[in-house]
């Protein structure tokens, strides 16, 4: 086990059995604490005894060639030929860790237009771009991208990769580090370097957000994770006149293609996706009804934003599933959420409540929506989206002439 | 067809609301253990396959002795068989430990062609044990799957929609397969009192590292490259301001405090 006891220093307070959310430690008959087998291992324990008689055992040291591995690399994520701008926040923050640590920064670029959209991620200050260009790689699938990305990695070793977290980010990453064997974080939203042990802390919400982990990987190469899109700054573009773009045979082939896409049905309700809108106007039990999401459509729409639901508003069928956010949903941070007739049940925060600003119109001033609120309005939304509707109208009138 | 189902039992997010607000740590108190929601989904999809193809479903999860509560749900639900693999040696694993102590399980129950897992663990919300997963059992692997469209046994071949960000994207693939689902797919069943109580006294076989074979340092903590070096209850968010007066007013006031502070630009 690598949870110790130590026994002499135990007092038997019992801190440590409140703090666990598995059970994973007791105090036993003698007086003093136990770990139990649901113990995960998460360290909580360790930091609130008050006695010193909790200690996790360090990672053991490695046998592995984990020097040999240098650099920061970041995967390029594209889609219908559009680079995704999560790989440009990665850029940003990669440049920072790289220089940090006095290594180069790289991208790894997978796919059949891999020449002009590596012109595009020059425009971005990277050291070195690796391109594997091919027709069968226009679009992702996780076995060809996996089998190339892995072949990158293991040739030009990086010490560090960072993925987006997004939908295809998480495929690809979870995929490749069972592949090279290697520790993977997911959903990361702060990244810095432990500059003693030249190691990447990684921090991420965990728990739907109610508990935050920073977490290391001492020990394999590379260290992997994934990054929340939008939480990296975007950074400006700053043109690296010694970037080398180094062209990278492909090991896979076009029957490596194991899925067959047949069809793309896009989401049609609303302009934007909740993925990468900067505005989210959602809508809950308190909507009443499907024909009422027609106004939180039309205020979206003023504002260039998307539209988001409650798993209530879900579930009676007003909105389709793409929808949802929250525990069960999707997982938003934009800069602006704006909920409507929503209670905020802890599984709804879970997936917003790192908004940048939160409105919530609620006509309970007691409902819990309001605690995690910037701003809040008690009141009746079917009077106040229409009237919030009718002044935003007044207002872009105003700035149009 | 064979059908796995790969199952976690969380902590329920019910229980966790409670912070202390001295300690600022999470109070255990009433913690209750269920089935990772997402979960409910797989079992539910797993039953609907046998159901229309026929087969059998077998339940799967890595975890304490108590994750049998979380079997019994399924095998309640209507899955055909349970098996947990529970042992110490399987303590502190990460993603990439559970995958490989999950993998092994699997490959013992023989010959399969389907595995199905939930799109992620609401405590871990990782999303990385199903494709990690499939890269061990050297499945091809189709995550985010809204419906399953068809699955020809003859051609071995499963046709999918998953959902990405943008859309819907509707792909096939041969079997044998791994998904990952979310909950678009379907509504789970609520069991009945005859087969929760059937359910409670199903023997569920116990496997551990002996059993399930593999190499001692590739399970549990020395499995596990990442560790976690500190965990912390972030700050918790500060209700902001209410707005006062009639609506009108209100939502001018609204309108000028996220314009004033560029939230919004008109
Ligand atoms: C395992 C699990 C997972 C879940 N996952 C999710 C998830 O992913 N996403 C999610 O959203 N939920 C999720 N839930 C459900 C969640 O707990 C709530 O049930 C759901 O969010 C409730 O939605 P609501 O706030 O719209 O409805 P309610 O809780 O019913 O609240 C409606 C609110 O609208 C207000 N209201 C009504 N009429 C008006 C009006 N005219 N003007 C102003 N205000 C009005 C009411 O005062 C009330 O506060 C999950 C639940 C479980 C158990
Ligand atoms: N210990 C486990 N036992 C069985 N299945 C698991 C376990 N952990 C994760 N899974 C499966 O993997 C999915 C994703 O979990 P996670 O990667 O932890 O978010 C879950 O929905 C389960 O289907």
């Amino acid at each position: 086990m690598a949870l110790k006891v130590i026994k002499e220093n135990c007092t038997g307070c019992g801190l440590c059995v409140d703090v666990c959310a598995y059970s994973g430690i007791k105090i036993n008959d003698e007086g003093v604490a136990e770990v139990t087998e649901s113990c995960i291992l998460c360290g909580q324990c360790v930091d609130v005894c008050p006695a010193g008689a909790l200690m996790m055992e360090e990672k053991k040291a490695t046998v592995e060639d984990i020097f040999d591995y240098k650099g920061v690399m970041v995967f390029v994520e594209h889609e219908f030929g559009k680079i995704h701008s999560v790989s440009f926040e990665l850029l940003g923050k990669g440049r920072e860790i790289a220089d940090n640590l006095g290594v180069s920064l790289s991208a790894m670029l997978i796919g059949a237009e891999g020449d002009s959209m590596a012109l595009e991620v020059a425009r971005y200050d990277v050291d070195t771009i690796y391109v594997c260009n091919s027709t069968w790689l226009k679009d992702y699938q996780t076995n060809t991208y996996v089998a190339e990305a892995e072949n990158i990695i293991r040739t030009y070793k990086p010490e560090i990769v960072l993925i987006g977290a997004t939908t295809m980010g998480r495929d690809f990453a979870g995929a490749l580090a069972a592949r090279l064997k290697t520790g993977l974080t997911a959903d990361c939203t702060e990244l810095s370097v432990d500059m003693e042990k030249r190691l990447l802390l990684q921090t991420r919400p965990a728990f739907g957000g109610n508990i935050m982990a920073t977490i290391i990987s001492p020990n394999r190469r590379p260290q992997m994770a994934t990054v929340r899109p939008k939480v990296m700054a975007m950074p400006e573009p700053v043109k690296n006149p010694d970037v080398q773009i180094i062209q990278v045979q492909p090991v896979s082939g076009p029957q490596d293609m194991l899925l067959d896409i047949l069809e793309f049905i896009p989401d049609t309700a609303g302009t934007v996706n909740l993925a990468d809108a900067d505005i989210i106007i959602s809508g809950g039990r308190g909507m009443k009804g499907p024909e009422n999401f027609s106004m939180l459509f039309e205020l979206a729409e003023l504002l260039g934003g998307a539209v988001g639901a409650s798993r209530a508003a879900v579930d009676s069928g007003w909105m389709p599933y793409a929808h949802q956010v929250g525990q069960t949903g999707r997982t938003v941070r934009p800069k602006l959420y704006i909920a409507c007739g929503i209670s905020g049940a802890i599984q709804h925060l879970a997936g917003m409540q790192t908004s940048e600003n939160i409105v919530a119109i609620n006509k309970d001033p007691d409902a819990p929506i309001f605690k995690v609120a910037t701003f809040g309005i008690v009141g009746d939304l079917f009077k106040v989206v229409p009237e919030l509707i009718r002044q935003i109208k007044g207002k872009k009138q105003q700035t149009a002439c | 067809m064979k059908i796995v189902v790969c199952i976690k039992q969380v902590p329920s997010t019910e229980a966790r609301v409670q912070m202390d607000p001295i300690k600022g740590t999470l109070i255990r108190e009433g913690v209750e253990s269920v089935v990772n929601p997402f979960d409910e989904y797989a079992i539910e999809e797993g039953i609907r396959l046998k159901e229309r193809y026929g087969g059998e479903v077998t339940v799967i999860s890595m975890g304490p002795p108590q994750a049998r509560e979380a079997l019994k749900t399924a095998l309640a639900m209507g899955a055909d068989k349970a098996v947990l693999l529970s042992d110490r040696a399987f303590a502190g694993s990460d993603t990439l430990a559970t995958a490989y102590t999950l993998s092994l399980g699997i490959k013992k129950l023989g010959d399969i062609d389907i595995v199905i897992c939930g799109k992620q663990a609401t405590d871990g919300d990782t999303a990385q044990v199903g494709p990690g997963l499939a890269q061990r059992l050297n499945l091809r692997q189709i995550t985010y799957v809204s419906k399953i469209r068809e699955i020809n046994l003859k051609n071995r071949k499963i046709t999918a929609e998953r959902l990405i960000e943008s859309g819907t994207q509707v792909v096939s693939t041969a079997l044998p397969a791994l998904i990952t689902v979310v909950k678009d797919i379907n509504q789970p069943r609520i069991p009945n009192i005859f087969s929760i109580k059937k359910a409670t006294r199903a023997e569920i076989p116990v496997w551990g590292m002996q059993d399930l074979g593999g190499d001692p340092k590739d399970f549990g903590f020395d499995g596990s490259p990442t560790q976690v070096v500190r965990i912390f209850t972030p700050p918790p968010r500060q209700g902001g301001e209410i707005i006062q007066g009639e609506v009108p007013e209100a939502v001018a006031k609204l309108i000028e405090a996220l314009t004033s502070r560029n939230i919004i630009n008109l």
